[in-house]
Formats: C-alpha cells, sequence, structure tokens
C-alpha cells in the first residue's frame, strides 16, 4: 500500500478525532474559560470565547464567600477515609476469596455486587433515623462510614480480580520459606498487589468525590463536601455564571488532575479487571 | 487447593466485610420494611420513643397492613415515575453503548495526539454529578444566556427552556455526556485486545469494513458490552443529583427514586415513602438477578 | 537429617481419590524421584509432604516424628516450584534471604549465608537485580539459592526443569546433582522426564494414576521392570513390546527387548523386516524396522553408524539374557 495513502488516512482520523474529542471536553474547557471572565462577559451576547478580560476575581469572592478550603478538606477526609477504611477491610477478604476459594466463594462476591444494587433511596429514611440517633448525622464521621460501605462491594471485587492475577505458587513458596499468613499478606502479598490497590483507591477516592447522594441527604453545614458546596448554587441568584464556573472549577480540578494522572490503571479499574 | 489451616484463617478474613454488608443489608432495610407497614408522619407528632424500640417494632407508630403500598402504587406519580425511571436508563444506555463502539473504533485508528484525545474524551468521567448538572443546566440549556440558546438563534430558531420543555431529553444527554466516557474507555480497551489477525484474516477472506464489524469487532465486544451495561445500570438507577439540581422532579423527570426521596424527606411520609422504597427495591432486584447471571458466568470463564 | 515416611496416605478431591493409600519411605540423604506420566497424581504427593495439601487420611512422618497436621512452614522443608515463583518485588539477595528473614536469623548470618549460596550459584554479579531481569536459567538458581540458604532437612523440587530450554537443562541437572553431593541432603523431585529420573536418581518411584508401580534404584528399574508399564516408561528409546506367538515360544504373554539390545544384521538373523525410518544421530543409529510380523514397529538402536537405508531388508536377533518376559497381566514372569 502507497505509504501517501496511510498518511492521508491518518490525518482524516486525526482530524476527527481531535474535533470529537474537544466536542466532549467542550462543557469543561468553556467553564473553566467562564470562570475567568467579568459576569457581564460570561453572559454576552455572541459568546465571547478567549477575547475577554481574564480575571481572578470570581475565584477570590467564592473562597471569601463560602469558604471553599472548609469544604474541600471535608471532601478529602470523607473520600480518603473511606477509601482507606474499605481497603483495611477488604484486602483480607480478597485474598481469601482469591486465594481460598470455597464452596460459596462465587455466591459471596455476586451476593457482594448486589448489596451495591440496593437503591439508596430505599434506606434512606432508616440510615437519616439511624445517624440522628447516634448523633452522627452531617458529621465526617458518618459520611467515612456510609461511604466506605457503599463502595466495599466494588472495592473487594476489584482487589479480587487483582489478586486471582497473582501466581498462588509464589504465595505457596512463601508459606514453604515460613513465613505465617501475617508475613504472606505483608512481605508478598501486598507489595506484589500494589499497582491493583492502587488503582483501587484511586477509582474509589472518585466515585467517593463524586458521590451525591449521600453527601447531598446527610449533611448541611459541618460535614458538607464539594458536592454539596455546588449545590448550593443551584438556585439562580442575579448574575452568576462567572461565579458558578468559578467554583465548579474548583469543585473538579484536584479529581481532573488525579484522573489524567492515573489513566492507565484506572482501565482496568473501571471494568473490575474484566476488560484487560 | 488449600489446606485447612489457611481456609479457617480465610474464613476470619472475610468475616469483616462480610459482616459489615450484611448488617449494612439488613439493618435498614428492615426498618423500611418495619416502617411500610406504619403511619409515620413525623411533622404530624409521630415519634419514635426510645433508641432501641425497633427491636419491639416501633409501638408508638400504627400499623396500617398494606395502605401505603396500595396508596403508592395508585397514586398518579407512580406509573410516570416507572416509565421515566426505564427511559432514562435505557436512553442513557443506548447513547453510550452505540457512541461509545463508535468513538472507540475511531480511537483505535491510526492518529497523530491518540493520547491527548482520550485525556480530553476521559475528562467527563471525573466531573461530579452536581457541577455537571449545574454547568449543563445554566451555561448551555438556559434559554437566555445558555450556549444552546445561542446556537439556535444563530440558526435563527427560536430558543426554548430545555430542561422544562424537552426535560426528559435533556437531562439524558447531561447524564450521557457523564457515562460515555466510560463506555469508550472500556470498549477502546476491549477492541485494543482484539486480534490483529483476526481482521487481517478476514480481510484475506474477502470480507468488507462492515462484515468485519458485524462479525468480528462486535461479538468480540460481547462481554465488554455486557459489563459496560452491567455497571452504568447500578449507577443509573441511582440517578440522583443531576434531577436534584436541574429540574428538581419537575416536568416528567421524576424518576422512581426521586419520587420515593420527595415521599420520604419533603414531604416526610416515612411510611409511604418507605413502603415505595420496597417496590424500589423490588425494582432493583429484578435488574439485578438479571445481571447477577451474567456477571456469574463471567466469573467461571 | 530426612527420613520421610509416608503411611497409607490417601488424598481426594472431592469424590476423586487420585491418591489411593500409598505407603513409602524415603531415606536419609536420598535422591529420591517421583517419575509417571502427567495426571499421575506425582506433584499431588510432593505437595502432601511440602504440606500444602492436607491429606485426606493417612500419616506423614518426618525424621520419625508425626508432621501430618505441621503447617508446611514448619516441616523444615523447602521447595523449588516449576515457575520458580521467586518475589518479583524483591531483588535476588532478598528473595534469598527470605526463608531467614522469616525465621528471625541475624543480619550477619543472613549476609554470610547468602554469599556463599551465591557464590556456589553464580549468582554474585545477580545480587541486586529483580527476577524480572534475569534469564530462566538464572530464575532456577535464584529458586535453589533461597532453598539451600535455610538449610532444611529435605529439599523438594517440583519439576523445576520444563521451563528450561534443552542444553540448559542438562547443565541444571549436572548442578542440581552435584548440589545434592554436596550437601548430602534428601531431595525429592518430580519430574515427567525419565532421563531426569535415571540420571539423578538414587531411588525412582514411578507412579501411574496414584499407584506406585515400581520402587528401585534407576538400573534396578532398568534390568527388572516389575511390570509392562514400568518397561515401556523407563528407557529411550522404548522397550519393544511384543506380544502372540513369538511371545509364546518363550512362554510369556508379552515379551519386551529393548533397542539396544537386539543385533542387526543385513544377511541372518531370527526376525526379518523392512527399514523404515532410520535416525542417525552419529554415535548411535535408531533403526525402526516395519513388516517383521511381531509388532507395528521394531525400533533398533546401533552404536555408531550402519548403511540402512528407507526400504532395506535387514536381520534382527534378540539377545535372549536381556529379553524381559510378562504374564497376561502385565506382570513380570521372573
Amino acid at each position: 500500500m502507497a505509504r501517501s495513502v496511510t498518511t492521508q488516512r491518518k490525518a482524516i482520523n486525526t482530524a476527527i478525532a481531535w474535533a470529537i474529542g474537544l466536542l466532549i471536553f467542550f462543557p469543561i474547557l468553556w467553564t473553566i474559560l467562564t470562570s475567568f471572565k467579568t459576569e457581564g462577559q460570561a453572559i454576552a451576547s455572541p459568546p465571547i470565547f478567549l477575547n475577554f478580560d481574564w480575571t481572578l476575581e470570581n475565584y477570590a469572592i467564592v473562597q471569601e464567600r463560602s469558604n471553599y478550603m472548609r469544604f474541600l478538606w471535608n471532601s478529602v477526609i470523607i473520600a480518603g477515609g473511606s477509601t482507606l477504611l474499605g481497603i483495611v477491610i477488604a484486602v483480607p477478604a480478597a485474598w481469601s476469596m482469591a486465594f481460598v476459594p470455597g464452596k460459596w466463594t462465587k455466591d459471596i462476591l455476586l451476593w457482594m455486587l448486589s448489596t451495591k444494587m440496593l437503591p439508596a433511596v430505599g434506606v434512606l429514611y432508616p440510615i437519616y433515623l439511624l445517624f440522628v440517633r447516634m448523633g452522627i448525622l452531617d458529621s465526617r464521621v458518618g459520611l467515612v462510614i456510609i461511604m466506605m460501605l457503599i463502595n466495599l462491594p466494588i472495592i473487594v471485587w476489584m482487589l479480587y480480580t487483582y489478586f486471582k492475577e497473582i501466581p498462588s505458587e509464589i504465595l505457596e513458596a512463601a508459606r514453604m520459606d515460613g513465613a505465617t499468613l501475617k508475613d504472606e499478606i505483608i512481605h508478598v502479598l501486598t507489595p506484589m498487589a500494589i499497582p491493583g490497590i492502587a488503582s483501587t483507591v484511586l477509582l474509589n477516592f472518585i466515585l467517593a468525590w463524586n458521590e451525591a447522594f449521600w453527601t447531598l441527604n446527610l449533611t448541611s453545614v459541618n460535614a458538607a463536601p464539594l458536592t454539596a458546596f455546588i449545590a448550593s448554587y443551584s438556585s439562580p441568584e442575579g448574575l452568576f455564571y462567572a461565579k458558578l464556573s468559578a467554583a465548579s472549577t474548583m469543585a473538579i480540578a484536584p479529581i481532573l488532575i488525579l484522573g489524567w494522572f492515573s489513566q492507565k490503571q484506572l482501565v482496568s479499574g473501571l471494568t473490575f479487571g474484566a476488560v484487560k | 487447593m488449600a489446606t485447612q489451616h489457611s481456609r479457617s484463617a480465610a474464613r476470619l478474613m472475610m468475616a469483616p466485610a462480610v459482616f459489615l454488608l450484611l448488617v449494612w443489608m439488613l439493618v435498614p432495610l428492615s426498618l423500611t420494611l418495619i416502617f411500610s407497614f406504619k403511619k409515620f408522619l413525623p411533622l404530624r407528632g409521630d415519634q419514635i420513643e426510645s433508641g432501641w424500640d425497633w427491636v419491639t417494632f416501633f409501638p408508638s407508630l400504627d400499623w396500617v397492613g398494606f395502605a401505603n403500598y396500595g396508596r403508592f402504587v395508585s397514586s398518579s406519580a407512580f406509573w410516570p415515575a416507572v416509565s421515566t425511571t426505564l427511559i432514562l436508563v435505557g436512553g442513557v444506555l443506548i447513547v453510550t453503548v452505540v457512541f461509545g463502539i463508535l468513538l472507540a473504533i475511531l480511537l483505535n485508528q491510526p492518529m497523530w495526539g491518540q493520547g491527548f484525545v482520550r485525556i480530553l474524551v476521559i475528562a467527563p468521567f471525573f466531573v461530579m454529578p452536581t457541577v455537571s448538572a449545574l454547568v449543563w443546566k445554566n451555561m448551555f440549556m438556559d434559554p437566555n444566556n445558555g450556549l444552546f440558546s445561542h446556537l439556535w438563534r444563530f440558526f435563527g430558531a427560536e430558543p426554548i427552556s430545555f430542561l422544562s420543555e424537552a426535560a426528559m431529553p435533556s437531562i439524558i444527554l447531561i447524564v450521557s455526556w457523564q457515562w460515555l466516557p466510560f463506555a469508550t474507555l472500556i470498549l477502546l480497551t476491549a477492541i485494543q485486545s482484539l486480534d490483529g489477525e483476526q481482521l487481517e484474516a478476514a480481510e484475506m477472506d474477502g470480507a468488507p469494513v462492515l462484515k468485519r464489524f458485524w462479525y468480528i469487532i462486535l461479538p468480540h465486544l460481547g462481554r465488554a458490552i455486557t459489563i459496560v451495561i452491567l455497571i452504568q445500570t447500578i449507577f443509573l438507577l441511582a440517578i440522583f443529583a443531576e434531577i436534584f439540581v436541574t429540574t428538581g422532579g419537575a416536568f416528567g423527570t421524576r424518576t422512581l427514586s426521586y419520587l420515593i426521596f420527595q415521599r420520604v424527606l419533603e414531604s416526610q411520609n416515612v411510611g409511604l415513602g418507605s413502603a415505595g422504597g420496597v417496590y424500589a427495591i423490588i425494582l432493583a432486584n429484578i435488574v439485578a438477578i438479571f445481571l447477577m447471571r451474567i456477571v456469574g458466568k463471567n466469573l467461571d470463564a | 537429617m530426612g527420613q520421610i515416611q509416608l503411611n497409607q496416605v490417601t488424598k481426594s478431591f472431592g469424590d476423586v481419590q487420585v491418591i489411593p493409600p500409598l505407603d513409602l519411605t524415603i531415606e536419609d540423604g536420598e535422591f529420591c524421584v517421583f517419575v509417571g506420566p502427567s495426571g499421575c497424581g506425582k506433584s499431588t504427593l510432593l505437595r502432601l509432604i511440602a504440606g500444602l495439601e492436607d491429606v485426606s487420611s493417612g500419616h506423614i512422618a518426618i525424621n520419625g516424628k508425626d508432621a501430618t497436621m505441621t503447617p508446611p512452614a514448619k516441616r523444615g522443608l523447602a521447595m523449588v516450584f516449576q515457575s520458580y515463583a521467586l518475589y518479583p518485588h524483591m531483588t535476588v539477595r532478598k528473595n534469598i534471604a527470605f526463608p531467614m528473614k522469616m525465621a528471625g536469623m541475624s543480619e550477619d548470618e543472613q549476609k554470610r549465608r547468602i554469599d556463599a549460596a551465591a557464590t556456589a550459584l553464580n549468582l554474585t554479579d545477580y545480587l541486586d537485580r529483580k527476577p524480572g531481569q534475569l534469564s530462566g536459567g538464572q530464575r532456577q538458581r535464584v529458586a535453589i539459592g533461597r532453598s539451600i540458604v535455610r538449610e532444611p532437612d529435605a529439599f523438594l523440587f517440583d519439576e523445576p526443569l520444563s521451563n528450561l530450554d534443552a542444553a540448559l537443562r542438562v547443565g541444571m541437572r549436572l548442578e542440581i546433582s552435584e548440589l545434592h553431593e554436596r550437601l548430602q541432603t534428601t531431595m525429592i523431585y518430580v519430574t515427567h522426564d525419565q532421563v531426569e529420573a535415571m540420571t539423578m536418581a538414587d531411588k525412582i518411584v514411578v507412579l501411574r494414576s496414584g499407584y506406585i508401580e515400581q520402587v528401585g534404584s534407576p538400573l534396578d528399574l532398568y534390568h527388572a521392570p516389575r511390570n509392562k508399564f514400568v518397561a515401556g516408561f523407563i528407557g529411550s528409546p522404548k522397550m519393544n513390546l511384543i506380544e502372540g506367538p513369538e511371545a509364546a515360544k518363550h512362554e510369556a504373554h508379552t515379551i519386551g527387548i529393548r533397542p539396544e539390545h537386539i543385533d542387526v544384521s543385513k544377511t541372518e538373523g531370527t526376525w526379518k523386516g523392512v527399514v523404515g525410518v532410520a535416525e542417525h544421530l552419529g554415535s548411535d543409529t535408531f533403526i525402526h524396522v516395519h513388516d517383521t510380523g511381531l509388532a507395528d514397529m521394531i525400533t533398533v538402536r546401533i552404536i555408531g553408524d550402519i548403511e540402512a537405508k528407507h526400504g532395506d531388508t535387514v536381520y534382527l536377533t534378540p539377545q535372549l539374557d536381556q529379553m524381559h518376559r510378562f504374564d497376561d497381566k502385565g506382570l513380570r514372569i521372573a
């Protein structure tokens, strides 16, 4: 086949793919751009794309008005805490299901996944009530527990599929080398599973960060994370596009950066290792 | 493939996760079940007395039998909510799977800057639902200042109030935008695992592009598509924030989940909402059983 | 010290009994090879001794002490796996140190033993590499190094050479034999390759479907196979087995004659046949002879070279004193 034809085809592919990629990314790009406009420019007709006076005042206003740092901190604690807690509980469980499968392993795995399908709204009031009774409504502890529970099945699943890929002979070798079960997990299994554990942590951090049912319904002031911070912009108030954009950019920036850095592990993580 | 010793240790290590999920499932579920047979209107003075009275099935609340179940189903909001839920889940699945396949095939072609395009395409997945809903609602779908209305006017059309006059398509668009990256990424990975020699063999056998897609690529993607549908359905049935901040359940966008949320928290009719919750759980379980079978088969493979 | 005794050991997976009741004693310092076709239970037997599987019934004693319920880590055995099973995240040094670290040995002692093992196994230059950067043969040496530093009572090898190419295999075979000479420690070695069994073993255990077909020294097995299965399994090329009237002449149901125990002549002999394929190896020649009326094919091994082409007629004369006779149950007739 002539080389020029391939190059031409490649150029066409590139053009189409870039156009579609930019189209999909456009809402995010537009939000970021708008966050640097004045409110007047934000609603200008026809819309201004790049030719505006760049300003940071929206960020200052948002920070001043709603104390962005506090919401951010809540998000970090809730997403991070629930993920770490989930990992600590899930690693031993996934270990035993992957390496010492029993008659019920498959059923337990499927049952765990099915708890993930339990509609949250079906248990909203009982949880609300229990939280009130335990005095953890609108507290970070409460949110950490809930996030951990709703993501636990996914964490177990992901770790299970990663662990399945570790050859059992290596663990047997450790056993022959005199390792106790604890040594086996600490010195052999965990280091080998680090890449898998890392992508599990990452995906669950993102899921917890973006979760917006329990965070909206179980927090008000103290424990409200960024999801709630943004939702507070849902009722329009005068000119607010630029401020909304600034707030949005701040809410998604940390996770967008994390996500971009971790693209590779994400693919296998997203599919529970089922698509490789 | 193991000894008795490691087997009992394994059971012990599984216990915390199993126990927590069991509690997480059973306690709220049984409370919901109890409430669904009670008259429970906190705003009208129905109170639960002591901390542990749920063990005695809340004697302070009146049993009403299946009344809540009957009222929930006979309410005029019920069937529209069911169909809204199905339209939303089905619509988003169709959009994301179809466009996901096309995008995956496109991204698999030789091109310059593939990594960068991938980053662009994957980005919406990382945007939190409240942000994407608000950005779409205000900056794109607003009838006065949204970009869509500018676009409409540019083509000489009269912009509509998208989220009220075409509420369902608008919400499907927002949610699809969020989930398209997920589908694309998984399908792309699956396509990349396709043996290139298979396609070359088909080309040698004289199969044209469309036939190659239909007989080789699509069957190869079958498993990945199943996984996309499974995982997305789990998340889509629970869609909440997107509706909460855009329409608040108005204009025919009230899904079953949202309807129950309104009954429980907005109108504080806990009994009625709980009966709805039980219906939702049954519905989810019907989908779940169907999906678990597919996953179970994949587990064996 | 490293005597291992199996007493009425059985193993079942679900309803399938893979090891029927089995008795076996491996003496201290012995090089014992379990050999048999795949699925004969040899690896399972090794894993039972290692403690990686529980016995379904029976007892295992190590050095006279019952170890049936002892976990693998406490049995004082070391194992070299087919896939080497090196820890991919640790350097060679850390891999070798791992069992000593688990035993809580002092750092100095660990270092001394690592250096000694590395020198003995030619690994000194590779101590700071990770397993992924090593060749198959080097990985194998690391796996052996990891097992010797503990100074175990016995070594268990599970088909350790099957992932190596032919040339390396011969080299490693010698190294393992030398290691045994040097350490004089009990070794149990599982393989499906009868050449490995013959060249390395003090004692060979031939297994089929979990049953021990014969236990003995390599030459015992070669000269006096207890039955047709062992006769066919030990020796290469395979023993020729002949049934029918020719066997009846020798008052047997089946007679067996090894390829190297048949004389060939172009002019006269007991049996007449036509040459099919002749494989010239230089040092020997294998001739596959057809149309003898005895069996589909008779294989003959001749030392040195011989002019034999496809289609030539040859005469074969078996060395009667080397002939094996089997009854209708396949058992050896003394």
